[in-house]
């Protein structure tokens, strides 16, 4: 009976996420037809057009859409590690100070080196943000336990304070260009040759769902996972250094996208559930989904200008943010 | 075999179990009671590496648990702590099915989940099995830690006061079910208990813990007494049997009618 039930599951499972790998398709289509430049299916199809069709899509708008699915995806999966880890589910990147801190190491390598290739850049922001997750993990020790919300908040303004000493010093050397640029996601900066560096996300990506049922465990909390022969300590580490590389990598590249990791992954844990293994692969599709979604509704509302991604969805997360906030922090912790 | 030598630990000044050395076998349960702060849960905390002691070890079929490989030893003894805040929001069956991690780490396959199946019915959570943790009530919640315990099928189970939230049908149930996995399956089963009679009527063995140390420890028959009991209680206790039960009593300040006690417990407006 067991394993009948389970094969019906798998089925449906199966079924379900075909079915939003077809929507994630359709939209991700979509964007790569959307724009100033002039690119149709039928554009692509004449000869006589085709020439400049293919190489409008070719370095701008796959680009575009493929960084859309890669960060969307990834910051989800980032976010939904950190509330397993810190069992709080208002904790994501931006809300834990390793955002800020990726930004801090960015605008080090710019002062100090400033023509050190980008994966250098990137890998020496992912330290930094390690290090600043790490110090806000110290800093949760002194939040009582049963006070969910002053979880987030710690981490809000650790992360001010991260970014305003960014700010101070990015002001006196006159980069606060390159801080905003890191600060608001925007992909209309993304061409062929710009974004590369995103693909390892997917790694990233695959590196999380191999780790799921651990990371669902560290969730029951450091004594069942003890008990079930986790060894906590080292889940914590790899979900730390994947949580940051896909911060640094994102903000380096694209920008952050504010609260992305908490509202997707709180609607889809509403509606599956928590269990990882299951559920990271909606993760995935929902984040990219929402990503490509804002980053569309930028490109169409104001056309031809374009109001940045993280902008839309700064609106919309925001207001999703504060509902979640009001009705589920009874059981957050 | 379980067996502590000279376990201590303290939280700062202050020792919570003091030089503890005892021997639990395999097979039957085994009662820990005591008084409020006697370090019956650091003692569980401690046997079943949870907790790190100062002094002191534990051995588990002759394996030291502070130094085994934490997955080896997830397969010999697993604990339930009384506290379980947790934040995952996952159905019963997943919960249950996650007990099954240390033999399979992830790969169920269809005789793993058999045992997963089995410690559902044990527990009656077939009908709420689909639900998720945060929906249920604190009992229901309860009875799902401690079927997850039971997939992981160890020859050691330590409890910390698995009944606390439980209601009286449903704390009888789980000390039969206890007793029969001791009993029928060899498994040795500790469990922390706060109420005496259920102790004296379900434990084979029982060890009596005051300010971190082992009071007594023996068979039920043998240390279920008024003295043994008054000593680590501080107030007079006696133990009577009632249609072969045990049944204890403890001393009411003026007497059963209540009434102006020499010494009252409780002060109006306390």
């Amino acid at each position: 009976m067991a394993s009948q039930m389970q094969a019906r599951t798998l089925r449906s499972t199966i079924g379900g996420l075909t079915a939003g790998l077809l929507v994630l398709g359709a939209l991700a289509a979509a964007s790569l037809f959307i724009g100033v430049a002039d690119l149709t299916p039928a554009r692509l199809a004449d000869p006589a057009t085709r020439e400049a069709a293919m190489s409008t899509l070719m370095d701008s708008r796959l680009p575009r859409t493929m960084a859309l699915l890669l960060s969307g995806s990834c910051l989800a999966i980032a976010g939904v590690i950190m509330q397993m880890l810190t069992r709080n589910r208002f904790v994501e990147p931006t809300t834990a100070g390793t955002t800020e801190a990726a930004g801090f190491g960015m605008l080090v390598m710019l002062l100090l080196f400033p023509g050190a290739p980008v994966v250098i850049k990137s890998l020496v922001a992912a330290g930094f943000a390690c290090a600043g997750t790490a110090v806000f993990l110290r800093l949760l020790r002194a939040v009582p336990p049963g006070a969910p919300l002053l979880v987030p908040l710690t981490g809000i303004m650790f992360g001010g304070i991260v970014g305003s000493v960014t700010a101070f010093i990015a002001h006196r050397y006159g980069l606060m260009q390159s801080l905003g640029a890191w600060r608001n996601g925007d992909f209309s900066v993304v061409i062929s040759g710009r974004y590369e560096l995103l693909w390892l996300t997917l790694v990233l990506s695959v590196a999380a769902y191999l780790a799921a049922d651990r990371f669902t465990i560290a969730g029951l909390g450091g004594d069942m996972s003890r008990n079930l022969g986790l060894d906590y300590g080292k889940t914590m580490a790899v979900g730390l250094v994947i949580v940051s590389l896909v911060s640094a990598l994102v903000v380096t590249t694209v920008g952050s996208i504010p609260f992305l990791g908490l509202v997707v992954p709180n609607l889809v844990s509403l509606a599956a559930g928590d269990n990882l293994r299951r559920t990271l692969p909606w993760m995935a599709i929902s984040g990219a989904a929402v990503v490509l979604v804002c980053d569309m509704v930028g490109r169409l509302i104001v056309a031809p200008y374009e109001i940045p991604a993280g902008t839309v969805f700064g609106v919309l997360g925001s207001a999703v943010f504060l509902y979640l906030l009001l009705g589920r922090s009874t059981r957050a912790a | 075999m379980i067996e502590i030598d000279g376990l201590t630990k303290s939280y700062g000044r202050r020792i919570v179990v003091d030089g503890v050395s005892l021997t639990i076998p395999r097979g039957g349960l085994t009662g820990i009671i005591g008084p409020n702060g006697a370090g019956k849960s650091t003692l569980l905390g401690l046997a079943s590496r949870l907790l790190a002691a100062d002094r002191g070890t534990v051995t588990v079929d002759g394996l030291d648990v502070a130094r085994a490989s934490g997955e080896l030893l997830a397969r010999r003894l697993s604990v339930l702590k009384q506290e379980n805040r947790v934040a995952a929001r996952l159905t019963v069956r997943d919960l249950v099915a996650f007990g099954r991690y240390p033999h399979s780490r992830g790969r169920l396959s269809s005789s793993e989940w058999a045992h997963v199946e089995k410690a559902l019915a044990f527990l009656d959570l077939q009908p709420i099995s689909g639900s998720f943790l945060d929906e249920l009530s604190g009992g229901q919640r309860q009875r799902a830690y401690v079927a997850m315990v039971l997939s992981q099928d160890t020859d050691y189970m330590l409890f910390d006061e698995p009944l606390s939230s439980l209601d009286i049908r449903h704390a009888v149930s789980m000390m039969h079910l206890l007793r029969n996995a001791s009993r029928s399956f060899g498994k040795a089963v500790v469990v922390v208990l706060h109420d005496i009679n259920i102790a004296a009527n379900f434990a084979d063995r029982i060890i009596g813990m005051k300010d971190g140390r082992v009071a007594f420890h023996g068979d039920t028959a043998d240390v279920m007494t008024g003295a043994f009991l008054s000593s680590i209680y501080d107030i007079p206790i006696r133990v009577h049997r009632l249609e072969g039960q045990y049944v204890t009593t403890y001393a009411l300040p003026g007497g059963p009618e209540g009434g102006a006690g020499e010494d009252p417990v409780l002060v109006a407006g306390d």
